[in-house]
C-alpha cells in the first residue's frame, strides 16, 4: 500500500448523559473538539480540514448540520466533509478523516461525530413509520433479539452469557469518567433478575440513550514527528457493506464483518489477531453481540465466542479485553458511538486511558457496525509506527 | 499524486413526480454507467453514494440504496450526506491513498417527494433561523439582492444565464424546461419573488447521476480519452448570511485558486447554478473569461435540478466534453447550501 | 448573579412538519394490491431464483437486478426465529407478553416479522409451522396488517436444516 503514515495525536469526548441540557448542539460538538485539540496541543487555526459524522439528521431535526456547525468550528474557508453510514458512522468518519491524511492530501485533520438525541425524538426518528410498511411489532430490541436467539441456538450458548457481558461492561464503565452509566454494584445474580424485555434480551443487556460527541485530531508523519504528545499510529483501516436482507444472508455472522476483519489484519500485518491485539473497543449495543463479534472478527472459533466470555478472556484482566471503557452498553450517543470506540482504542495505545488503561497495550482495535448488521468500519492503531 | 480520470457517466431521465422508489430509480442508472464503462460490477473496488434523508423523508434512506448495487459478496462502500460530487471526492481520496483503482459514485434525489423549498430551511441554524421557516428561495433572494446592489451581478446577466440555460436545455433533451427566449424577453416577464422571475429559479427534478473514476492504467483501459482530474478541492463558507459577503462566493474562489482554474485556458465550465445569479458569482469567483469559456453547455440545474445528483451531473457533463473531444480542459463545479455556502471545483483535462 | 431563572438553560419545543408523498413503486404495488384481495404475492429474482416476500424495494439485493415475475406464496409458513416481547413501547397495544416471529412463507425465501398468537409464548419454537389469520374482509386495505396474526397449524416442526440458511 502506497499510503502515508497517519497518527492520532488528540482524542476528546464529552461527558455523556441522557440529556445534556446545559449545551446546544454546537456546544456539545465544541466540548469534544476542544478536548481533542487541547490533548494535541493545537487550536482550530492549525486544522486543514474537518470531517463530520452523525447518524440520521432527523434525530435532531437539522438537515446536514455540518453546514451550520461550520460557524462554531471556525471552518470558513476550509474543507468540511460529512459522512453518514448508519450506526457505523463514527468509525467510518474517523476512517475517512485518516484517509485524508494517508492520501497525502492534508496534514492536520480534525474529525468529530455527535448525537444529541435529547434534542429530538430518537424513538420516532429511528423508525419513522412509512406508508405500506411491514408492521413492526417488537420495538427497538425486536430487530436484533431474534438474531441473538439464532446465535444461541447455533452455538449452544447458555442463557447467562449476555448478563455476564453486561456486568463486565457496566463495571468497566465505573473506571471511565466520561461514561454515561456509572453503576458499580452489578453482580451476575442481580443482572439475571432484571426483566426480560425482548426475550432472550434482558434489560441490563441493552444500551442507554445518550447525548454526546467524540473528536480526534490526526496528522501526517512529518507533523507527528515534531510533536511531543502521545500518539496512536493508524496501522490499518477497513470498511465493508452488504445488503440488509436477501435470501440466505447470514445475519448472525455477516460476511461483510468477516471480510472487513480479514482485510484489516492483512493490511496491519497481523496473522494471529488473538495473540497480537492487546485490547478491543468493539461496538456492542446488545451484550450478546460480544460473543457474536468475537467469532465474526476471527478471535474465537465458530460457536465458541461465548466460551471466551465465560472464561473471562474479555475481562480487563483477560487475554483480550473487550471494551474497558464500558462500551456502547454504558454510553450510546448513536452517531458518536463508533468514534468513541476508535478514540478509546487510540487512548489505550497512547497510554491515556487512566483507570481503564490496559497496561502495556501496544495494538488496539476500534470497531463499529450499523444498519441491519451490514455496515462495518474498523481500525488498528498502535503505539509504534507500522 | 496518482493520475485519476473520469471514465464513464450516466444520468437518468429527469422527471418530476416519479412513482418509482429511490432504489428503483438508482438500479438502471448504476447499470447504465457500468455498461458505458464496459466493466462488470466486480471490477469496482469502491462505491460511494451521496444523498439526503430529508429529501426522501426517511431516516437511513441511503441504506436501501445498497440493495441497488448487488453488494454480494460484500463491497467496500461509503455514503455522504452531501451532493454526489462529494462522493466523487471521497472516492478520489481512496484512490489517491492506494485503496482502490476503480470507483463508482452516484447521487440521487427525489425533489417531488415534498416541498423542498421548505425542507431546505432545515439546513439553517436550528435555534434562530430554521424556526422562522424562511424557505430557500427567500434566502437566495437575499443573496441575489446583495449581489445586485454591490454590482457584482446584473439583472441582465441573470436573464442571460437563464436564456442560455433554456436554449442549451433544448439541445440536451434531458431537462425539465427549455425555451428559446432572449434575455430581453425574459426580462420583460413578471418579477414573482423579487428579485427573481420564475426562470431564475431551478427546475426541481427527480433523478440519478452516476460516474466511474479510475486510476492510471485502469482509466486508460476503460476509456478512450479519460477526463483526467488534474486537481480537485472543496471549501465551505460561514452559514450565517450576516457573516458573509453575499456579493461574492469566497469558498468557490478559494477552491478555484487551489485547483488552478485560471492557470490555463478553460474550454468549458459546467457550473452548478441553481439560481440564475449564481452563474455570474461563480464566473467571478473562478475568474472565468466568458469570451474563451463555454459556460454550462448542458443547460445545468436551472433547467433540471435533481437534488444531490445535479452537482455530480456537472462533473459528468464536463467529462463528456472531454470524452468527445469538444474540450481539452474543462472545469466542473458543484455546490450545496444556501447562497453557494459550499463549493467543490475540479479541473479536468483530456491530455 | 444569583438569578436562578437565568442560570437555567432555556429549552423550547419547536415541532417540525414537512409533508412527503410516498410511492410504493411497481413491485410493492403488486404485493399491496394482492393483500387488498387477501392474496400473498412475492417476486422472483431472475438471477438467483429466490422469491422475495415482501418484494421490498423491487430489487434483488444480492444480484442488484430488478425482481421479475410475481409469484403467489404461502399462506402457510415456518417460524425461523422469534422474540418474546415483554416491554410496552411506543404505539404498542397488544397484551404482554407476545411473540414477534420471523416467518418464511412456503415458496418464499426471505423472512418477515409478524405477530404469532393463539399459542403460549413459552410454547413457541424455532421451526414451528404457522398460518395467517385474516381480519374481517371489510377491514382489508393495502396492508400486511390485513393479517391479524399468525397461529400454529399443528403440523410437525420443520427440521432446523431446512431453514438454518435463512437465519
Amino acid at each position: 500500500m502506497g499510503a502515508n503514515r497517519c497518527a492520532v495525536v488528540g482524542v476528546g469526548q464529552t461527558n455523556h448523559t441522557t440529556v445534556r441540557a446545559d449545551v446546544s448542539i454546537a456546544g456539545l460538538v465544541r466540548e469534544a473538539v476542544d478536548r481533542a485539540l487541547e490533548s494535541a496541543g493545537m487550536t482550530l487555526a492549525d486544522i486543514d480540514a474537518i470531517v463530520i459524522g452523525k447518524a440520521p439528521d432527523m434525530l435532531e431535526g437539522v438537515m446536514m448540520p455540518e453546514m451550520w456547525l461550520t460557524d462554531s468550528l471556525a471552518a470558513s474557508g476550509k474543507p468540511v466533509f460529512r459522512v453518514h453510514t448508519a450506526g457505523s458512522v463514527g468509525g467510518s468518519t474517523a476512517i475517512v478523516a485518516a484517509q485524508h491524511v494517508m492520501s497525502g492530501i492534508h496534514k492536520r485533520v480534525l474529525t468529530v461525530a455527535f448525537e444529541k438525541q435529547s434534542d429530538g425524538n430518537a424513538m420516532w426518528a429511528l423508525s419513522v413509520p412509512t406508508p405500506f410498511g411491514v408492521p413492526v411489532h417488537a420495538g427497538a430490541g425486536g430487530y436484533f433479539s431474534p438474531i441473538i436467539r439464532s446465535y444461541m441456538r447455533r452455538s449452544g450458548a447458555p442463557a447467562h452469557i449476555g448478563a455476564m457481558v453486561a456486568v463486565k461492561d457496566r463495571t468497566n464503565a465505573c473506571k471511565n469518567p466520561y461514561a454515561h452509566l456509572h453503576e458499580p454494584d452489578w453482580t451476575l445474580e442481580k443482572a439475571l433478575e432484571t426483566p426480560m424485555l425482548w426475550d432472550p434480551v434482558r434489560f441490563i443487556e441493552t444500551c442507554p440513550s445518550s447525548d454526546g460527541a467524540a473528536a480526534l485530531v490526526m496528522v501526517s508523519e512529518d507533523v507527528a514527528d515534531t510533536m511531543n504528545v502521545p500518539k496512536a499510529w493508524v496501522h490499518s483501516t477497513a470498511m465493508r457493506s452488504e445488503p440488509t436482507m436477501f435470501a440466505g444472508r447470514n445475519q448472525v455472522s455477516p460476511r461483510a464483518g468477516e471480510l472487513c476483519a480479514e482485510d484489516l489484519y492483512r493490511k496491519a500485518g497481523i496473522t494471529n489477531p488473538l495473540e497480537e491485539i492487546d485490547v478491543c473497543e468493539v461496538y456492542v449495543p446488545f451484550s450478546w453481540f460480544e460473543p457474536m463479534w468475537l467469532e465474526n472478527l476471527g478471535f474465537a472459533p465458530k460457536d465458541h465466542g461465548w466460551r471466551f466470555v465465560e472464561d473471562g478472556v474479555t475481562e480487563m484482566t483477560g487475554k483480550l479485553p473487550f471494551n474497558p471503557s464500558g462500551g456502547v452498553l454504558s454510553t450510546n450517543p448513536i452517531g458518536a458511538s463508533g468514534m468513541i470506540r476508535f478514540g478509546e482504542a487510540a487512548m489505550q495505545v497512547m497510554g491515556l486511558a487512566g483507570e481503564h488503561q490496559i497496561d502495556g497495550a501496544k495494538k488496539a482495535m476500534g470497531h463499529a457496525y450499523g444498519g441491519g448488521s451490514q455496515f462495518f468500519a474498523m481500525w488498528i492503531v498502535g503505539s509504534e509506527k507500522n | 499524486m496518482r493520475d485519476v480520470g473520469i471514465v464513464a457517466f450516466a444520468e437518468s431521465q429527469l422527471t418530476y413526480g416519479t412513482t418509482n422508489t429511490p432504489v428503483e430509480m438508482i438500479v438502471p442508472t448504476v447499470n447504465e454507467v457500468l455498461k458505458n464503462a464496459g466493466i462488470e460490477r466486480t471490477e469496482v473496488d469502491f462505491w460511494c453514494h451521496g444523498s439526503c434523508d430529508y429529501m426522501t423523508g426517511q431516516p437511513f434512506s441511503f441504506v436501501a440504496a445498497v440493495d441497488a448495487l448487488g453488494a454480494w459478496p460484500p463491497i467496500i462502500e461509503s455514503h455522504v450526506e452531501m451532493d454526489g460530487a462529494w462522493a466523487l471526492y471521497e472516492a478520489w481520496v481512496k484512490i489517491q491513498m492506494g485503496e482502490a483503482n476503480v470507483a463508482l459514485v452516484f447521487g440521487n434525489g427525489k425533489s417531488s417527494a415534498g416541498d423542498m423549498n421548505r425542507a431546505l430551511t432545515l439546513q439553517q441554524d436550528p435555534y434562530t433561523v430554521a424556526p422562522l421557516w424562511p424557505g430557500l428561495t427567500a434566502m437566495e433572494g437575499i443573496g441575489a439582492c446583495a449581489a445586485l446592489q454591490a454590482g457584482t451581478v446584473t439583472e441582465r446577466q441573470m436573464a442571460e444565464a437563464a436564456s442560455r440555460a433554456r436554449r442549451d436545455g433544448a439541445k440536451n433533451g434531458n431537462v425539465l424546461v427549455s425555451g428559446s427566449e432572449s434575455a430581453d424577453e425574459l426580462l420583460s416577464r413578471a418579477v414573482t419573488s423579487a428579485p427573481f422571475r420564475d426562470h431564475d429559479l431551478p427546475a426541481m427534478a427527480d433523478g440519478v447521476s452516476a460516474i466511474i473514476i479510475a486510476a492510471g492504467h485502469a482509466a486508460k483501459r476503460i476509456a478512450k480519452r479519460p477526463a483526467w482530474i488534474r486537481a480537485i478541492d472543496h471549501r465551505i463558507d460561514h452559514q450565517n448570511l450576516g457573516w458573509r459577503d453575499l456579493a461574492r462566493s469566497t469558498s468557490a474562489a478559494i477552491a478555484a485558486s487551489e485547483v488552478g482554474v485560471h492557470n490555463d485556458k478553460v474550454d468549458i465550465a459546467e457550473l452548478h447554478t441553481t439560481f440564475s445569479h449564481h452563474e455570474q458569482l461563480l464566473i467571478n469567483a473562478l475568474q472565468l473569461r466568458t469570451d474563451a469559456t463555454r459556460i454550462t453547455p448542458s443547460g445545468g440545474a436551472l433547467v433540471g435540478n435533481a437534488l444531490m445528483a445535479a452537482g455530480l451531473s456537472r462533473f459528468g457533463h464536463a467529462a463528456r466534453a472531454i470524452f468527445d473531444g469538444t474540450a481539452d480542459r474543462a472545469v466542473a463545479h458543484a455546490q450545496q447550501g444556501a447562497c453557494l455556502q459550499q463549493n467543490i471545483v475540479a479541473v479536468l483535462e483530456g491530455n | 448573579m444569583s438569578d436562578k431563572a437565568a442560570d437555567k438553560p432555556l429549552r423550547v419545543r419547536m415541532p417540525i412538519g414537512i409533508d412527503y408523498k410516498w410511492c410504493a413503486g411497481p413491485a410493492s404495488t403488486d404485493y399491496l394490491t394482492g393483500l387488498k384481495d387477501g392474496r400473498l404475492y412475492g417476486r422472483r429474482c431472475p438471477v438467483c431464483q429466490m422469491v422475495y416476500f415482501p418484494p421490498r424495494n423491487g430489487v434483488c439485493a444480492r444480484d442488484g437486478v430488478m425482481l421479475g415475475e410475481s409469484v403467489e406464496v404461502g399462506p402457510k409458513g415456518t417460524v425461523t426465529t422469534f422474540c418474546i416481547v415483554n416491554v410496552p413501547f411506543l404505539g404498542q397495544t397488544i397484551k404482554l407478553p407476545y411473540v414477534a416471529a420471523t416467518i418464511i412463507l412456503d415458496g418464499a425465501h426471505l423472512g418477515f416479522s409478524h405477530l404469532l398468537q393463539e399459542v403460549e409464548a413459552t410454547d413457541v419454537r424455532m421451526g414451528m409451522r404457522v398460518e395467517p389469520v385474516w381480519r374481517d374482509k371489510s377491514d382489508w386495505d393495502y396492508s400486511l396488517e390485513n393479517i391479524s396474526h399468525f397461529r400454529p397449524t399443528g403440523e410437525p416442526d420443520a427440521p432446523f436444516d431446512d431453514y438454518a440458511r435463512y437465519l
